[in-house]
Parts: C-alpha cells; structure tokens; sequence
C-alpha cells in the first residue's frame, strides 16, 4: 500500500519506521527541515517537506494514489484538514487523524474521516486499567461494526456476586465472552457460570448499552 | 440578528463594533483576553474568554441561539474547524470563514462553506490599483 504520513514528530516517525518494516510505501509530509533530515538520515528518502493541508503540497506527495493517509500533527485542526482534503480532493480512500482533544472525537467521525485515534483518552484508558478499582475499561472499539469489547471487574459487593449468567439482567446485544478469574485459566462463561467477586469478565457491547452494562455487573445489592 | 464571532483580531474586533453599532447583538469569542482591547469602547455585545472549536464554550457563547457564526482567528484550520462544527453540529443559519489559502478556500466553499478568501480578494485589489 502506498501510505501518506502527515506529520514527522514521535508519532509520525515511529508509524512510518514501522510501516516500511511491513513492506508498505511511505512519504511523510513535514513542515520542519530539521525533522524531515532526521527522519531521512534514518528511514532513508521518504520526507516531504511541506504542510500537509496544502493540495500543493498533496499533490506533490502523490496523494492521488495513495491507499490511506494518516495525519498525526500536533494540531487537531491540521489533522482534520489534512483529512478533509485528501478525501474530497484526491479522493483517497481511507483517512486517520489523530486528536489530542477527546471531545473532537465524534465531530471529527461526523466530519467524514474514517478512523480517528485519541491519544489522550487511550493514555487514559492505559491508567485506568493500572487502578484495580476501576469498574469498567475500554479494551477495544470495532468502529465499522459500531461494537466495543470491554472489561469489567466484579466488584465483592455486586449484585452479580453468586448469581448464574442466565440470571442476570444483562442488556440484549451484549455477550460476556470471556472471563477472567484468579488462579484459574480464561474460560468462555455459559449461562449457568456464577461469578464471584473479583472476577473480570470481558464483553461484547453496543457504545449505548455499555453504563447499563456495567450496572448490571457493579451496582450494590439492594 | 444574533451573531457569534470567533476571533478578536483587527477584522473580528471591527465587524463585531460595526454590527453592534447596527443594533445587531454580538458575542465574541477569543482565546486571548487581551485581544478584547480591539474592540471599540462604544462596545455593547459580549466580550468571552473561550475555543470557538469547543462544543461546551460555543454552548455558552450561545451557539444554539445565534443566527450567524463568522470564524475569523489566524488559523485558516482553527476556522474550518469551527465553522464545520457551526454549521453541522449546531445548525447555525448562517456560517461564514476566512481561509487565507486561495485552493483551501475552493475545496471548501465546493463542500459547502461560506469561505471568504483574503489572500485572493486583495491581490486583486492590488492588481487593479496598479493598472490603473
């Protein structure tokens, strides 16, 4: 595939050394001389000095043949424009932006890019999932399929505690697919699996059923 | 006609003091209070310290009343940014941007946005002076 990487810092670089290693072709468009030497001298020939919002500069890149373009700049407009252009403009088929900002995250997939990667709220996600009380963690978002796989701990005082699979009032559209539990091997839960406190168990959801999810799992009885 | 502005700059201090003169009611928007020193001292719309690309501050600038939005920072980007999110989150009326560079400006005035491009419009003006 022909990748355009728009963006030369840590993320930029680090993606297109990892591309190449995969036998893709890659042009990573920068503004800075000094970033685009450092990644030359490394990565050999594949830097575009420019800015990557420019049809210009696009144009030069080759974008019209391009299969995919992955803008990760510093600046989430950039990232959108970059997006935006290479889509409506050169009609590349595929388009990721990275966004620092977590509340762009929707607006941008409104704006018609395809993929768009929170660095924050994945940082985030990364934490959390260190902070043994926290309930719920996002493992995974299936975008095209509008689905997410999460992981929730049973907390000792949960209602859930000592009650069948079957028995529990879990939204429709959501499997527990697999589960989690100390000293033992990961097994897929049936309908007559009980859960125990501490347990974590991983599921399928639906973005919207995913509070009612974790209530089922976590609220207090009574 | 209620009117939100992105931007205290020269050009977004002056239209939010002419349109306020008007009787129009403004609000302006900046990330830097000291931009609000533009702003004529007869100013009788609403000076507020906040991102016009964020959903909450354009909320409580008022967004969802606003007849108008007009994004006018340094940023052609910033301003595209803004002004898609006018337009397509919030459904102002009317949602006009300034994008400096002239091709930017075709793309998305072709997708929809009223841009109004600087850099073209006075390059003519120059050229007409010039010949005269």
């Amino acid at each position: 595939m022909y990748i355009v990487v728009v963006g030369g810092g840590n993320i930029g670089y680090h993606l297109a050394r990892s591309l190449l290693s995969e036998g893709h072709e890659v042009l990573v468009i920068e503004k800075d001389a000094q970033r685009c030497e450092r990644i030359s001298e490394e990565l050999g020939s594949i830097t575009l000095r420019g800015d990557g919002c420019e049809v210009a500069t696009l144009e030069t890149a080759g974008a019209g043949r391009a299969d995919m373009l992955v803008a990760v700049t510093d600046h989430d407009e950039d990232n959108l424009v970059s997006c935006q252009v290479a889509r409506h403009r050169f009609e590349v088929k595929r388009t990721v932006a990275r966004v620092a900002n977590p509340k762009l995250v929707p607006i941008f997939r409104r704006l018609g890019v395809d993929c768009v990667v929170s660095s924050t709220m994945l940082i985030m996600e990364h934490i959390e999932h260190e902070v043994p009380t926290h309930p719920l963690i996002h493992l995974l978002t299936l975008t095209d399929a509008q689905m997410e796989i999460v992981e929730v701990r049973i907390p000792p005082k949960s209602a859930a505690v000592g009650r069948k699979v079957k028995d529990l009032p879990l939204p429709s559209g959501t499997t527990l697919s697999l589960l989690i539990r100390r000293q033992q091997r990961p097994q897929i839960p049936t309908p007559e699996t009980v859960l125990q406190a501490g347990d974590q168990v991983v599921a399928v959801t639906l973005p919207e059923l995913e509070e009612a999810l974790k209530l089922v799992l976590t609220e207090t009885a009574g | 006609m209620n009117v939100l502005i992105m931007g205290c700059g020269r050009v977004g201090a002056r239209l939010a003091s002419s349109l306020d003169a008007q009787g129009h009611k403004v609000t302006v928007l900046d990330v830097d209070a000291y931009s609000f020193r533009r702003l004529l001292p007869t100013f009788g719309g609403t000076a507020l310290l906040g991102d016009g690309t964020d959903e909450e501050a354009l909320r409580k600038a008022g967004i969802e009343k606003a007849d108008a939005f007009v994004a006018l920072t340094q940023g052609d980007n910033r301003n595209i940014l803004a002004a898609q999110i006018a337009k397509h989150l919030f459904q102002v009326p009317r949602v006009l941007c300034r994008i400096y560079d002239p091709l930017r400006r075709d793309l998305y005035e072709a997708l929809g946005l009223e841009a109004i491009g600087p850099t073209t419009i006075i390059a003519e003006t120059f050229r007409k002076r010039l010949a005269g």
